[in-house]
């Protein structure tokens, strides 16, 4: 982006993809995808103590069709996952995806017959976050992540980013 | 009370009461397969047990008769309790109890689904919590732990034929001489999905609604979307490793899943907690009680759309997790109590910030209650909506705030007093029609009452050690275990095996923040629990949900679903 300070005027220039990428970096829709305990700490980052707000994330959508970041707060379970599947196959691209927590990541401390052993056994996973469950703090770092992702290549679908995932 | 209902029992029965216990207070007889509708229906009609509680398996792959099915029964008039064990060989039936207790429908899904042990008579046989593509059962001892299963897609709750019989009936309903009706066809009608991942569902739960306009014709609910096998890593783990998977059960209220689960195994080795750790005990659940009944009634008011009391209760909220946090190191996954004592003793200041914080909460409660008590649209979305009786409420199971709110004044910390709650003055509010309403007032009313409760506690709080001073299950203290051998080998003994739980079997049980939590634990004397049973108190209210708004209206069900507090963890577990 540019403003000429010599000669003041109304127009700033800049790139098409980069004044996209800004607004949308600045505009997340999250969608959560809240199973467990990391959903009340969603909650708590949404509410006015945390506030999500503050990093233009705060139009929580519970339609897929209407986000571009998911946010998997909570154990997968198997039962769960074809649901996972669908329910991110919905969400217009291009699109992220957070797994908050480590049940999320990896299955956590429940290694047993019934728990995915990670949400990226189902769908491609963009950021991992540690905790049990992260802090407020810790989901808002990795949504700064995210949006520094999004401002380099955010147009870029995530087939593309993915490619070892494509019809997976 | 309870040996004499036993003697009564036996009176009655004679020989057919083939075997009777008493352990930890908890009577128990054991019958034959027959005869247990017999028993059953005379405790309930003759005896004044209104109450299933829990139904819990237990496999014994030694045993002629592999598997044990234990009935829990609760008698709210006579102030007792019993429980009934009969045997089931493999693949032999047992006789349903559905006809007798409405609860019995979905425990009794339960063990078959987990223990493959078939109810003859049960009207819906079907698994509840592994999905319906598994094949096995999870909780047999020769089931292995890791062993998963994968599900490919989601099980249709409402086939075409169950819509074209909805609609017949609604038909017939509608029908009366010589009025004019538009005849429903299965066209007409519309199912919709409220979850498994929904805003009002507050959590991995599927209730498929069976719409005609907005009114919901019939409804089906599914369960097992986070069952995270909290009794099968039990067996796998030692009896103090289970203590952080309790956190995971309501984990709005992990103070309290904690604290119960301590008492619990503490009743099975005979002991009590120290004056100061029980007095701690119940600081922390109270603050836990307050935080749970904090979301359950703002996420229920935000479904009503309501969203400013969100962000004022939420604030009290996220005020007390932080001393929380100070306190143990984490917000929402505590993992605070110990077998036999406490993790440590509270922090410096920490009785003065709680102080502060109770203030901060009572502001809170008055703003919401000022917004909402007299408000109209409140009012039209609650009042009458999802009530039930104190009668249908005790048949369903309904423990806590939501059989408080029929009316009936029941509750485990002054009927079964536990952590010195004897000591402490306080109220049991109560509501009168059992509706939604009722269920979030009694919520907002409770909350103060556990105010009540902690500053009295504050007043008084014992000194002396948080931890008993027993090596069988408190860790020694660092300088014995640098220092001497014997402490070494204790450190040593408590880490590796575990706490050796004298053989045997108990059920711990106190008021959680849904209703009554128990843990039903079997022990075996090994480190690890042979068998440990949670009654989680929203499983059997759940069960009620279709009932609660056939009839209704859509948005009705929001309104219901939020005021029952479903905690998915709890209720999968
Ligand atoms: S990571 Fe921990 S807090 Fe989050 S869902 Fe899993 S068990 Fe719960």
């Amino acid at each position: 982006m540019a403003v000429d300070l010599e000669q003041p005027s109304n127009f700033i220039t800049t790139r098409l993809r980069q004044a996209v990428n800004w607004g949308r970096k600045y505009s997340l829709w999250p969608l959560p995808f809240g199973v467990a305990c990391c959903a009340i700490e969603f909650m708590s980052t949404v509410s006015s103590y945390n506030d999500i707000s503050r990093f233009g994330a705060e139009l929580v959508r519970f339609s897929p069709r209407q986000s571009d970041l998911m946010i998997i707060a909570g154990t997968i379970s198997y039962k769960q996952a074809p649901v996972l599947k669908t329910i991110y196959a919905q969400m217009a691209e291009p699109k992220w995806v957070i797994a908050m927590g480590v049940c999320a990541s990896s299955g956590g401390f429940y290694n047993n017959y019934s728990t995915l052993q990670g949400a990226d056994h189902v769908i491609p996973v963009d950021m991992y976050v540690a905790g049990c469950p992260p802090t407020p703090e810790n989901l808002l770092h990795s949504l700064v992540l995210i949006q520094e992702q999004v401002e380099k290549e955010g147009l870029v679908p995530s087939t593309v980013r993915h490619p070892d995932r494509v019809g997976a | 009370m309870s040996q004499q209902l036993v003697e009564r029992l036996q009176r009655e029965f004679g020989d057919r009461i083939l075997a009777a216990t008493g352990m930890h207070g908890d009577e128990s007889v054991t019958v034959s397969r027959q005869d247990l509708p017999l028993v059953l229906a005379h405790l309930r009609d003759q005896e004044g047990c209104e109450q299933l509680s829990d139904i819990v398996g237990v496999d014994h792959p030694e045993r002629a008769a592999r598997f044990e099915v234990v009935y829990l029964l609760r008698s709210y008039s006579k102030r007792h309790r019993i429980q009934v064990s009969v045997d089931a060989p493999e693949d032999e039936p047992v006789p349903t109890a559905c006809g007798l207790y409405r609860s019995a429908n979905w425990h009794e899904r339960e063990v078959y689904d987990l223990f493959g042990i078939p109810f003859s008579g049960h009207p819906d046989l079907r698994r509840i919590l592994c999905h319906h593509q598994f094949e096995g059962h999870a909780l047999r001892k020769d089931y292995p732990i890791e062993q998963g299963q994968e599900c490919t897609r989601p099980e249709n709750l409402f086939s075409d034929e169950d819509i074209a019989h909805a609609a017949r009936r609604a038909n017939e309903m509608s029908s009366s001489p010589g009025a004019v009706v538009d005849e429903l066809h299965p066209s007409d009608l519309l199912t919709i999905n409220l979850g498994p991942s929904h805003p009002a569902t507050h959590g991995a739960l599927r209730a498929e609604c069976l719409l005609d306009g907005e009114t919901i014709l019939d409804a089906r609910t599914e369960i097992g979307y986070i069952h995270r096998c909290f009794e099968k890593e039990a067996e796998d783990h030692t009896w103090a490793q289970v203590m952080p998977y309790t956190d995971r059960l309501n984990y709005c209220s992990a103070m309290l899943n904690n604290s119960i689960y301590a008492m619990a195994v503490e009743k099975m080795f005979g002991v009590e907690a120290t004056p100061r750790a029980q007095a701690i005990r119940v600081i922390v659940s109270e603050l836990s009680r307050i935080i749970d009944h904090l979301v359950c009634v703002c996420t229920n008011l935000v479904d009503l759309g309501a969203l400013t009391n969100y962000w004022y209760l939420y604030n009290v909220r996220e005020s007390i997790y932080q001393s929380l946090e100070k306190l143990c190191g984490s917000r929402l996954t505590t993992n605070y109590a110990r077998i036999g004592g406490m993790s440590h003793d509270l922090y410096d200041g920490f009785e003065d910030e709680i102080r502060v914080k109770l203030q901060e909460l009572e502001q809170g409660v008055t703003d919401v209650t000022k917004l909402v008590a007299r408000n109209r649209i409140f009012l039209d979305r609650t009042v009458g909506v999802g009530a039930i009786s104190t009668a249908d409420a005790l048949n369903w199971g309904y423990t806590g705030p939501c059989l408080r709110a029929t009316g009936l004044a029941w509750d485990l910390r002054k009927e079964a007093p536990y952590s010195g709650y004897d000591q402490y003055e306080f109220d049991i509010p109560t509501g009168t029609n059992g509706d939604t309403q009722d269920r979030i007032m009694v919520r907002m009313a409770e909350m103060v009452q556990s105010r009540r409760i902690i500053e009295q506690v504050l007043q008084k709080i014992p000194g002396g050690p948080v931890d008993l001073d027993d090596p069988r299950m408190v860790l020694p203290p660092k300088a014995q275990v640098y220092g001497s051998i014997e402490g070494v080998m204790n450190q040593f003994k408590l880490i590796f095996e575990g706490i050796q739980v004298p053989a045997g079997r108990g059920y711990g049980f106190g008021e959680g923040a849904n209703g009554e939590l128990g843990f039903y634990c079997i022990s075996d004397g090994t480190g690890h629990p042979y068998r440990m049973k949670v009654r989680p108190p929203c499983f059997p209210i759940f069960s009620s949900f279709t009932s609660l708004v056939q009839g209704r209206m859509l948005p009705d069900a929001i309104a219901t679903l939020g005021s029952l507090n479903i905690i998915a963890g709890e209720l999968d577990r």
